[in-house]
This record gives C-alpha cells, structure tokens and sequence, in this order.
C-alpha cells in the first residue's frame, strides 16, 4: 500500500493560511490503514488546528470535515460536490495522486495537501511501515530472491554488496539490513546463487518515463495464441 | 602495447606501489601539488580520489591533470554515485584524449556519509556496469550503440574488500569484476596479513594484479572513526591497542610503522602483486613509509 506521514501541524497552518473555509479531505483507503488520513485523522487534525488557532489568537478558519472511499477516483468524489462549493480550499489528507485528482475534479478550488506521500510499503508491526518497492516498471524479484535492490539497497545497484556492509547493516544507516546480504543468504537457502553470479547491465529507465500511463489492461495475458 | 606506463608495469614482475592523494575543498591546490610532487618518482602511478567518503571537493578528473602537468602517473578514480552514464562517458573520453588512462571503477559510498547530504544519489551504473561500460567504449561504441569517431584505451582496475565480514557475496562479485576485464584490483584497507594470504589463496587462479590497501593511521581515535563512521573499515583490536600504547603525540609514528611493517611483510613474503598506500590526509609522510618498509623508488 501507499505510506504517507501528517505533514507537522505549523506547515499545514501555513498552508491553510490564505483561506477562510476550508474541507478537511480524508481517504478510506492507504492512508486510513497507515493512520495518515483517514477519517479518524480527519477528526483529529480538525481538534487540532481549532485548538492552534485559539491558542494563537487568529480564529479565522472555518472547517468541515469528510472522507471519501478513494480519493484516486473521480467518481468516489462526486458526492462532495456541495460541500465543495461552500469552501475555499481543500486540505487533502490523500497521498499525492488523491490531491492531484482533487484538483483535476475541482478546478476551481485550490487543493491542500495534508500529508507526505512517502512510499509504498509493507507493514513491519504496528505503527511502523517499511518501504518495499519503488515503481521501477521492470520488476526483477525473480533474480532477487524476492528481495528488491532497487528498493533496499540504498544505491539500488544490482550486481551484488558495495563494500560499505558491515554486520550485514547498510552503510548509509546502521539500522538497515544489507539488501545484498539477505538477497545472498535467501538464494543460498534456495540453491539459487547462481542467480547472483549472472551480469546484470545497467537499468532501462525508460521503463519510468514520468508521467507514466498505463493503458488497455482489460485482461490477463496468458500468451500464445491461447491468450 | 600497453595502454599507460602503470599497464607496462603491472604486466613486469615489478613489485607495485601507489598511493592516493585527495583533492582539496575549494580552488586552493598548493598542497595537491606538494604531495603529487612528492610522491610521483616514488610510487608507480597516484590516484586521485572522487569525492571521497561523498565529501564534495576539487574533481578527481582535474587532479589527474595536474598529476599529468607534474609528470606523474596518474589513476583516475570514477564513481558511480554523481553521474549518469552520459557524463561518465564523457568523463572518460576526456581522461584518455589527455593521457589519463588508468581508471580505478567504484561503485561509490553513499550519499549519506558525506557532507551533502541532501543530493541526489545518480548510481546510474553500478561498479561492475561501469567495467563493462569502458569495455564497450574501448570497441568503439557507446552504451547507447553509436559508434565512436576515436575510441579511448584504458587500464583498468577495480576495489575488492578481503577483510570484509561477510566475504561470499563480495567475492562473487570479484569474480563478475574480473570478467568485466578489470586488470588490477587495490584491495579496501587490510590490516591482517592471515586474511591476505586467504584472499590470495583465493584470488591467484584469476589472471589479475593485487595491490593490498594499507591504510595509515594516525591514533587509536582515527582507527575507531573509521571503525565507526567509514564504510566497510574494520581495524582489528590488537592494531588499535598497538596504536594506544604509542605516546601522546607519538600516533601517527605508531602508524607509519604499522604501516611500513605491514608493507616490508607483503613484499618480502611476496603476498600479492603490489601495494596501495592510503594516508588519509597524510600523504607527505608516504615517502618515509616507503622508505621504513625499504621500499626503492619507482623507476621508470
């Protein structure tokens, strides 16, 4: 899923700074599981940017509050087209393809956002994520054990350690595992090393031209002429 | 024919010595040229580091240079971590139109241990990439598969970490160092001649030269830095206590004579093919090293 972090509270008050009405926009969906925007966050934002603005003597703003299933989909916004109407920005607690698509659907409204879109991860324990992919387009955990070097490696490099592991932690952040170490010790288990000893050459970053589309996926290809 | 004077020697039974000399912050380089100066008929080629430990400084490309102007041998080392294959390729094509042709190929150290932190880390190609990569070039051909109107030739080696604590993975990616055609390898900092000697054991049936790294301390709070702060260093315990029990103010005697031990034991014992003298900081003092491991100077 998506990872997002609450941008701090004196951002957000700078953000909102402009304007008098504002719709407070949670998301049912990533955010909500990683406790960044849902509506439960919604709620707790809208306390505390009420209690900021007495305590600071500015008492300017006016909210309201609301969280849609999915803010990445047009038609999961349609019901907010009044609320939309009454205010005069939307603080979006979405990652950042919902306050893009916020913006796309209401064109007349500035759109906030609220948090910080940080990764798509996987849950480590409660409260803590740990990023797992990056979107590379070329997807390559056959090779890697099912661990991702251009993910955990902090070089994303793809021919195996940099000298720099040291306990089997990376050496950009001694509390990080070595990607290439568990890739190492994964294959070993699986009598896969010989998937470490191949040459991989350089990336095709033209797997990620920005802004990538991705179109006609109506069914699974299952090749051949049987497909 | 060889492709630089450092190439000829490495195929001679010449036992190898260089050293490193780091480029300054700033415009600043008096002291470059001092050491440059100092070294150049002492050791057989110098290489100049890249943004060591991701410290932004004077470029390695225009330390070769002066290297060149001095009329020294010089070892350009190329990083992955600040360019993309365009401008390393660029980068190279430039080295070897001014007869800087010697490249040692590294992966880089991260971003995170240098002092812009901030930066975007490139890593375009990794190590092994970047072999390969001058390989092509020197086909004639870039990565993208256009053809070159003058192709570059290189000698070209590569790093490899003998003392590393977990050696399977890094040998391994010796091995794909060694089919990617690196000619010469200058080892990380060794401290232990037993994990040189089980390296050696190891790395002789590869038709490559090894230069072991030493790397001279200069007291026991420099050797638990590195230990701490540098990446894949470990200084053993006994070497730091060697270091401790020196007096104050005596360190960095300590450390040379560790240093020139260690150097005068590889070339005596014939351990490996050369050595590669890192003085981090200290370079001034590489002649005397040599000269307390009886080490003659490099002759032409």
């Amino acid at each position: 899923m998506i990872v997002a972090q609450q941008k701090p509270l004196e951002e957000i008050r700078r953000l909102i700074a402009p304007y008098e009405k504002i719709l407070i926009l949670g998301c049912g969906t990533c955010v909500t599981v990683c406790g960044a925007g849902g509506e439960r966050e919604v709620s707790f934002l809208h306390g505390a940017l009420r209690v900021a603005q007495v305590k600071g003597g500015d008492g300017v703003h006016a909210f309201l509050e609301y969280t849609v299933k999915r803010q990445c989909d047009r038609e999961f916004l349609d019901p907010l087209g009044d609320r939309v109407s009454e205010v005069d920005a939307i603080l979006s607690l979405g990652c950042g393809v919902g306050v893009q698509v916020v913006a796309e659907r209401f064109p007349d409204v500035p759109a906030l956002p609220g948090v910080n879109t940080s990764f798509m991860g996987a849950t480590e324990q409660g409260g803590v994520w740990d990023e797992r992919c990056a979107a590379c387009g070329d997807c390559r955990l056959a090779e890697t054990a099912g661990i991702c070097p251009i993910t955990r490696c902090t070089k994303g490099i793809l021919n195996g350690p940099c000298a720099g592991t040291k306990n089997g932690k990376c050496e950009a952040n001694k509390d990080i595992d070595c990607a290439w170490v568990l890739i190492y010790k994964r294959l070993e288990s699986l009598g896969q090393l010989d998937k470490i000893r191949r040459y991989y050459p350089p990336r095709n970053f033209r797997t990620i031209p920005r802004p990538r589309r991705l179109a006609g996926i109506t069914s699974i290809d299952l090749g051949g002429s049987n497909g | 024919m060889a492709n630089s004077l450092f190439e000829e020697k490495l195929y001679s039974d010449k036992f190898l010595v260089t050293s490193e000399v780091g480029p300054p912050k700033g415009m600043d380089v008096a002291d470059m040229v001092h050491h440059i100066d100092l070294l150049k008929d002492k050791v057989d080629a110098i290489n100049i580091t890249d943004h060591q430990s991701s410290v932004m400084r004077f470029p390695s490309l225009g330390g070769c240079l002066l290297v060149k102007e001095r009329g020294g041998e010089p070892i350009f080392q190329v990083t992955c971590r600040d360019r993309n294959r365009l401008a390393i390729q660029a980068d190279l094509l430039l080295a070897c139109s001014r007869g800087i042709q010697n490249v040692l190929c590294l992966t880089g150290d991260s971003i995170d241990v240098g002092d812009h932190k901030e930066a975007k880390p490139v890593f375009d190609l990794d190590s092994v990439q970047l072999l390969r990569t001058i390989k092509t070039m020197e086909s004639g051909k870039d990565l993208g598969g256009s053809d070159f109107k003058g192709s570059p030739k290189f000698c070209v080696g590569a790093s490899v970490h003998p003392e590393a604590d977990f050696i399977e993975p890094q040998l391994i990616k010796f091995e794909k160092k060694v089919a990617a055609g690196a000619q010469f390898f200058q080892t990380q900092g060794i401290f232990g001649l037993e994990s040189l000697r089980r390296f050696m054991q190891y790395a002789s049936q590869f038709e490559v030269k090894i230069l072991a790294g030493i790397i001279v301390l200069s007291s026991a709070r420099m050797a638990q830095y590195m230990n701490d702060n540098v990446p894949g260093i470990i200084v053993p315990q006994p070497i730091i206590d060697e270091l401790s029990s020196a007096g104050k103010g005596k360190g960095l005697q300590k450390g040379m004579e560790i240093a020139a031990r260690l150097v005068r034991t590889i070339k005596e014992e014939n351990l490996c093919h050369g050595v590669h003298i890192m003085a981090v900081g200290n370079e001034g003092i590489v002649p005397d090293i040599l000269e307390m491991a009886q080490i003659v100077g490099a002759a032409p």
